[in-house]
């Protein structure tokens, strides 16, 4: 990973959603994927309004249907399932083109894609508006455990220097000629891995010694949560889309 | 050239017969004696394996000496987490490779992670933080990831890392090593321009002569030599004794202008 690709998802912009404190559209995000899930899977109006509001929210964001729905296909492995459940539920059936497919089984991948396209859209437009950084910093100041934000935060930057070693290691096995094409010859490859952990496991120790060089005893200083945490008024319109979503729930369930 | 022998300023390292024993009883330091005035700088050259850097370890209480003391601006190291913590603020080590001690996400907040563990906040922090970049030119990179960085702008950064904590002693671990010439001569200009008592641990020998008026040799765990730099490389019996070389071509017999 070279300097170009450190944000993979992320796009340079300043608008409105962009400038929202990553806490707030954390929350935001996880809020309206909880309304989704809730939602019958038979209200097909509900989902409809759903998707109007990240169409909404992306528009807001400047972020195009092309982008999101090309980077969205990340999803298809994990909905291929949902294809099959037509043909394999039980009960009652309909004929489609000539094929006999079940109800409960259509009902149900329909189910699975519509709530998971929604999903992944949601987290998308999330990681489209803040860096990875500001992710890992909305998540500590919405109380994060903080060994769990620290880890985030060395993986963030320690992953490019693996990906570095890894590289440098394989070019140097390439070099002297090995060239794994079946399983059986990915001995070299294994034994990169081993090594490739110990390496890590060393740096570990040495980036340790660094930062109790500096005055580290067990805890991060806390320095920047500080500055720049979200306002009430941040707060408020970041609600705005989880509290619609909410509200297409309830009724959905209430009509069902 | 050897005024250092009179100097009467008061002294910033004082290492006091230091013996240390590894865990597996190797003995890596036997008996290691070591004074550095304020504001002077020097080399610490020596073979690979001859200790130099379990000696580094030794100046800010990671490692601690089996016998002997170590005293830092007066401060004796010892076990106790208070002095600790002080040690630590008047010893800035720069560790070989930058990756090991750049390891948050911003360069900004890498420079204020010492300061931040000494108790700063807020506009003192950020202050710290704006004076410790400006000292080693990297004042405009405050905001970007230091793996964008090049080797020598991430070197440049692990050395305002320790700055920022206003360290009695400046310890650097092989400075130049990876460093391409360009860069080399930045940092050394960079290091002469801090008002800072400097230890330099290299193998690089002219970069000693450039940067360090006093050298002293490690060998084996013992100081073996201790003189003015030019007098040190000048004696190729002893450099040879101890396996250290002038790259090819050198001699520094040659007057200085």
């Amino acid at each position: 990973m070279g300097a170009g690709h450190a944000h993979v998802l992320y796009r340079e912009s300043t608008s409105p959603v962009h400038r929202l404190p990553p806490e707030v559209k954390i929350a935001a995000m996880v809020l309206f994927t909880l309304a989704v899930v809730a939602t019958p899977r038979a209200a097909f109006w509900a989902f409809g309004g759903y998707a109007l509001l990240v169409a909404v929210v992306a528009g807001l964001a400047r972020v195009g249907p092309g982008w999101l729905l090309s980077r969205a296909a990340i999803e298809l492995p994990f909905v291929l399932f949902a294809f099959a459940l037509p043909f394999l539920g039980a009960g009652e059936r309909v004929d489609v083109a000539g094929l006999s497919l079940s109800v409960d089984g259509l009902l149900g991948g329909w189910n699975i894609i519509a709530k998971g396209t929604l999903g992944v859209l949601a987290s998308l437009l999330l990681a489209a508006t803040t860096t990875t950084r500001d992710l890992i910093v909305g998540l500590d100041r919405l109380r994060c455990p903080q060994i769990l934000t620290q880890i985030a935060t060395f993986m963030l930057r320690y992953l490019d220097v693996l990906v570095g070693e890894a590289r440098r290691m394989r070019v140097a096995r390439v070099s002297r000629g090995d060239d794994p094409r079946f399983l059986w010859q990915l001995r070299g490859f294994a034994a990169g891995v081993g090594a490739l952990f110990l390496r890590a496991f060393e740096r570990g120790e040495r980036v340790y010694l660094a930062m109790v060089s500096r005055g580290y005893s067990g805890r991060m200083p806390a320095v920047w949560q500080g500055a720049g945490a979200a306002t009430a008024g941040q707060w408020l319109v970041g609600a705005a889309v989880p509290l619609v979503a909410a509200t297409i729930a309830a009724t959905a369930v209430a009509l069902t | 050239m050897i005024g250092y022998v009179q100097n009467q300023a008061p002294v910033s390292l004082d290492v006091r017969g230091v013996r240390y024993a590894y865990p597996d009883g190797h003995v890596a330091l036997h008996g290691v004696d070591l004074a550095v005035p304020r504001g002077e700088r020097v080399a610490l050259l020596g073979p690979n394996g001859a200790g130099k850097t379990t000696l580094v370890l030794h100046l800010n209480g990671i490692l601690t000496a089996t016998e002997g003391t170590v005293r830092v601006g007066g401060l004796t190291v010892s076990r106790d987490r208070g002095t600790l913590a002080e040690i630590r603020r008047r010893v800035g080590i720069v560790f070989q490779d930058p990756d090991d001690q750049l390891f948050l996400p911003t360069v900004a907040e890498d420079v204020a992670f010492g300061p931040a563990n000494l108790g700063l906040r807020g506009a003192e922090l950020a202050a710290r933080v704006d004076e410790a970049l400006a000292a080693v030119g990297m004042g405009e990179h405050r905001d970007r990831a230091p793996h964008h960085l090049s080797f020598g702008q991430r070197r440049r950064v692990a050395v305002a890392t320790v700055l920022a904590m206003r360290p009695e002693i400046l310890v650097l671990d092989e400075p130049s090593s990876n460093l391409d010439p360009a860069a080399r001569r930045e940092l050394a200009e960079i290091l002469r321009s801090l008002s800072v008592t400097l230890l330099m641990v290299t193998h690089d020998l002219p970069y000693a002569l450039e940067l360090c008026d006093r050298s002293v040799i490690l060998d084996e765990g013992r100081i073996v030599a201790d003189a003015p730099t030019r007098t040190l490389l000048a004696n190729q019996e002893l450099l040879s004794t101890h396996r250290l070389e002038l790259p090819y071509g050198f001699t520094p017999h040659t007057p200085h202008p």
